[in-house]
């Protein structure tokens, strides 16, 4: 389904391009390439933006934060986008990021669950097996069910990176969709998961990391650590075009937070 | 009288264009898949990838053994006709033999009815109704195991089974019966010497049916089984074949994705490997 969209957008854009073209030449594009992560928020900001834009072309590359910031490094696309910081090394090599938004991801348990509150450390010890019991953390005596996503989940990579537990998390279940996570720890009493913080339902309990409520509020202000930043990665040297910058302008306006929201981050506005 | 030759050779050309399709998508998908699922067993190593026990598409050092996923199918499979078969078998017995007119029409109904479930909603109940209830029936810490996929897909094969034997016994010459009933045998003698034996080969066929369905099943199972990675146990979180391939093509990309080409083969080889089987056997039996 995933796949689908960008697909879908591209074969639009086309269409809408060839059609654009021998109308007038008015318009110009916007090329995005990077994270799939961002692909619902760069999604809803590239539809609205052509909405807005008669004529304009706006693409979006799904390949990955990694080859989005090499694509924008190469010139090979407008704007990269990427789910994580830039690098030192990669702010040295002539790019900049902007954040455009948050990405918060609640770590849920069961409503039944005494268990409040964890810190990363733990939760890291939970997902890494060391930690296999409800009781060790003040809840019943009961085994921990360890959910989570596919290998190649965004959301996954993402939480494995901010735990530091790539590639060691021991997972009972892993599940192909935010939905799947959420109904299967509403069904067990003794299961942890995580999702996007937008998709957290009353469903499941979601709880606080090192004392702090998982809310828009506290993802935005950084105190919520088990997030992600949505970043907008451009050229130092290179002057965007004018639809892009115009897009660069748009996807961090007061008009596109909504949009942003709507698509399950937070806005940095 | 010519025009009308004409017109009977272009119908037989279409007929046999039109029969050629199917011919054509098997070939194409064949093609396709041997193609597609070569390279990354090349790249992995046959060995590696068969009877490795690792899967970790997405570690700094990934490994590709499917050996869980392969062992996974065998045993959900054999187990789902473990329970499915012998249901279904007696219950074909029963409509085709015994049972009264207006039992065997609901019943019938009914069974139609299983079949026309879309598989998802098989693995939605599945996932509400018998995940938690093995977590609460068996004390174990999580339903969702090879147990719940094995009940699903015995579940699920049932009204092939169901529909292939009745069809199977029908054909069955009434004389055959009527011989051995004024012999003096009673029915039930009658139905398991006399006409079961008689429609072997189809109950056979109906056996088979069942495995193809139940090795190809993805969706439903991929609901209920947890889908871990791990060498099969009945409580355990397991990845058959099909859900390996399903869970994990949406974000995939380079060696990964090409090695989920390769489980494709590997699955479509066990199931032209079951068709042979069910060729030979159904070839045996008619000449025995």
């Amino acid at each position: 389904m995933k796949r689908i969209l960008p697909v879908f957008l591209t074969a639009l854009l086309t269409c809408s391009a060839l059609a654009g073209c021998a109308a007038q030449q008015k318009g110009g594009s916007v090329s995005t390439d990077g994270s799939t992560s961002m692909e619902e928020v760069i999604g809803v900001l590239g539809e609205a933006f052509q909405e807005n834009n008669d004529g304009v072309t706006f693409t979006y590359n799904p390949t990955g934060s990694g080859s989005g910031i090499q694509a924008v490094q190469e010139g090979r696309c407008d704007i990269g986008l990427s789910s994580r910081s830039l690098k030192e090394e990669e702010k040295a090599g002539g790019l900049t990021e902007t954040v455009l938004a948050y990405d918060g991801i609640a770590v849920i348990v069961n409503p039944q669950n005494a268990v409040e509150d964890l810190d990363v450390d733990t939760i890291a010890k939970i997902y890494t097996g060391e930690i296999t019991n409800w009781s060790e953390l003040g809840g019943n005596d009961a085994q921990i069910v360890v959910i989570g996503r596919e290998a190649g989940s965004g959301t996954r990579a993402g939480f494995e990176s901010i735990t530091g537990t790539e590639d060691a998390c021991r997972y009972r279940q892993e599940l192909t969709s935010t939905g799947d996570v959420i109904t299967t720890v509403s069904q067990n009493p003794d299961a942890i998961g995580y999702a996007s913080l937008a998709a957290v339902s009353d469903q499941v309990k979601a709880i606080s990391v090192g004392g702090i409520a998982p809310a828009e509020t506290t993802v935005k202000d950084g105190s919520y650590v088990i997030q992600r930043p949505f970043v907008l990665v451009t050229k130092n040297d290179a002057k965007l075009s004018d639809t892009a910058q115009k897009f660069f302008d748009f996807a961090l306006s007061d008009e596109a937070a909504p949009l942003i929201s709507q698509a399950g981050a937070v806005p940095v506005k | 009288m010519n025009k009308q030759k004409t017109f009977e050779n272009m119908i037989h050309g279409i007929f046999l264009l039109l029969g050629l399709i199917t011919v054509g998508c098997v070939l194409l998908i064949t093609l396709y898949l041997v193609l597609a699922g070569i390279p990354a067993i090349r790249t992995i190593g046959l060995k590696d990838f068969l009877f490795n026990a690792r899967w970790a598409s997405t570690a700094k050092e990934p490994s590709y053994g499917i050996l869980p996923f392969i062992l996974t199918s065998v045993y959900g499979t054999a187990g789902a006709i473990l329970i499915g078969v012998p249901i279904g078998f007696l219950t074909s017995v029963y409509l085709a033999k015994m049972a009264p007119a207006k039992i065997r029409m609901i019943v019938s109904g009914a069974v139609s009815l299983l079949a026309g479930i879309p598989s998802v909603v098989y693995g939605l109940v599945g996932m509400m109704v018998l995940v938690p209830g093995i977590r609460k029936l068996f004390r174990v810490p999580d339903g969702a195991s090879l147990l719940a996929a094995i009940i699903v897909l015995a579940v699920m094969i049932l009204p092939s089974i169901i529909n292939v034997s009745i069809t199977a016994l029908e054909a069955v010459p009434k004389e055959y019966e009527d011989a051995s009933l004024a012999l003096g045998a009673t029915p039930v003698e009658t139905w398991f010497k006399v006409s079961v034996p008689a429609a072997r080969s189809g109950i056979a066929a109906a056996v088979v049916l069942g495995v193809g369905r139940a090795i190809g099943e993805a969706m439903a199972v991929m609901m209920v089984s947890g889908n871990a990675p791990n060498l099969p146990e009945l409580f355990g979180s397991v990845r058959f074949l099909t859900t390996a391939v399903a869970s994990e093509m949406s974000y995939s990309s380079g060696l990964q994705r090409q090695a989920l080409f390769s489980i494709a083969l590997v699955l479509f080889l066990f199931i032209m490997l079951i068709n042979a089987a069910l060729n030979f056997f159904l070839k045996r039996s008619k000449e025995g």
